[in-house]
């Protein structure tokens, strides 16, 4: 249930910029390209989580966000680890 | 209270969506990295920042641990932020994407340019 | 000798940014005890894992606190002030598509790890730059700068009162 009306909109305007992210993804001419894209998507994920746990009241919304802060972060390294050299 | 809360929505958002517009206007992957990181980092630090406001604001345990866990997530969003790009920016340097029209390429001259590191391991083929 | 004050240094540290995250989960305020045994267990895992790794090249330096403090200085003031203007900056650019991109190089004279990763994050996300690979050896960063004025500035040009502050801050 929200209970805080303002974190939601701010939460539902946080999904419009991820859905302008994913043309990006989409369209992005190159793998790193895509890669920022989906580096961005991961910031504004994050943020998004941590509206929502306050519009709905529940912590457990930003614990969540907090690993998911942390995750994506290693995920955007081996990304780029990949782009450099490749499988090894 | 109420006030500063909505301010930083709003600054939150609009930085956000400051960061989407550049990432879908600028030329290349250099230039996207640049808007993308810097807008949505700050973004998202002042949507943050809101939420740990009204945690404050709210008081009690329950309040209280969502201003604590906001917190946290915003300091681990500015030391994360940065390093991710710079890995990127360096990985799409490596993987022999030129700077779009750049003036001039020190990095390159320098040697560092695909597949030539000596920075790790090297790659067979 | 040196080992057990790595490991214990570590999951003290370990153990104090765990009793931040649990804050408010006991009664009044406090620590409930089970969160405080859970903390106390990770942070010896913790410690003995990655103690060693933590304090290489030059981190003893960070525990004066005098340092800390000067680091939150640098947080609220210069660091925040030069971040609003690079988003501001940022914005006039995305609106006017005006820009004037390249690869510079310059030597900020760091020494430590920290210094460097410091300076290289505030570069990152202040006025048009971004930290693109940092020499091991020589200290070189090299900035990919948006809006490039002159082909082989010095630290100052690039980058403003930074290096001054991280080199006050980690070394």
């Amino acid at each position: 249930m929200i209970v805080a009306l303002p974190f939601a909109v701010a939460g539902l305007a946080m999904l419009g910029f991820i859905l302008v992210c994913m043309v990006r993804l989409g369209i992005g001419p190159t793998a790193a390209d895509r890669a920022v894209a989906l580096d961005t998507i991961n910031t504004l994920v994050v943020a998004t989580m941590v509206l929502l746990g306050a519009a709905f009241n529940q912590v457990v919304l930003l614990d969540v966000a907090l690993v998911y802060a942390l995750l994506s972060y290693v995920g955007t390294l081996y990304i780029a680890r990949y782009l450099e050299r490749g499988l090894s | 209270m109420n006030g500063l809360i909505y301010a930083f929505l709003a600054v939150g958002a609009a930085f956000n969506a400051l960061g989407a517009v550049a990432l879908i206007r600028f030329p290349d992957v250099y230039t996207r990295i640049h808007g993308a990181t810097k807008c949505t980092t700050f973004g998202s630090i002042f949507s943050i920042l809101a939420v740990a406001v009204y945690g404050i604001v709210q008081g009690g345990g329950a309040g209280g641990t969502m201003a604590v866990r906001a917190f946290l997530a915003l300091v681990f969003l500015l030391l994360t932020n940065p390093t991710g790009s710079h890995a990127l920016a360096r990985a799409a340097h490596r993987s022999g994407i030129k700077p779009f029209r750049a003036v001039v390429d020190r990095l390159e001259e320098a040697g560092h340019g695909p597949r030539t590191t000596d920075h790790g391991s090297q790659e067979n083929g | 000798m040196r080992r057990v004050a790595e490991w214990t240094t570590t999951a003290l540290l370990v153990f104090a940014l765990y009793l931040v995250f649990s804050a408010f989960s006991g009664r009044w305020g406090l620590w409930a005890p089970e969160e405080l045994l859970a903390g106390a267990v990770i942070a010896l895992l913790v410690g003995l894992a990655t103690g060693p790794l933590v304090w290489k090249r030059g981190g003893w330096r960070l525990l004066q606190p005098q340092r800390w403090f000067l680091f939150l200085v640098y947080l609220l003031g210069p660091f925040l002030y030069a971040m609003a203007k690079a988003n501001l900056d940022v914005a006039w650019r995305v609106l006017t598509g005006r820009i004037n991109p390249g690869i510079v190089r310059f030597n900020p004279d760091l020494k430590t790890d920290v210094g460097r990763t410091l300076l290289a994050n505030s570069i990152t996300l202040t006025p048009g730059t971004l930290t693109m690979d940092v020499d091991d050896v020589t200290g070189d960063f090299f900035v990919h700068w948006i809006h490039v004025t002159d082909p082989s500035p010095t630290a100052d040009a690039v980058c403003g009162p930074f290096p001054k502050w991280a080199r006050r801050v980690a070394e």
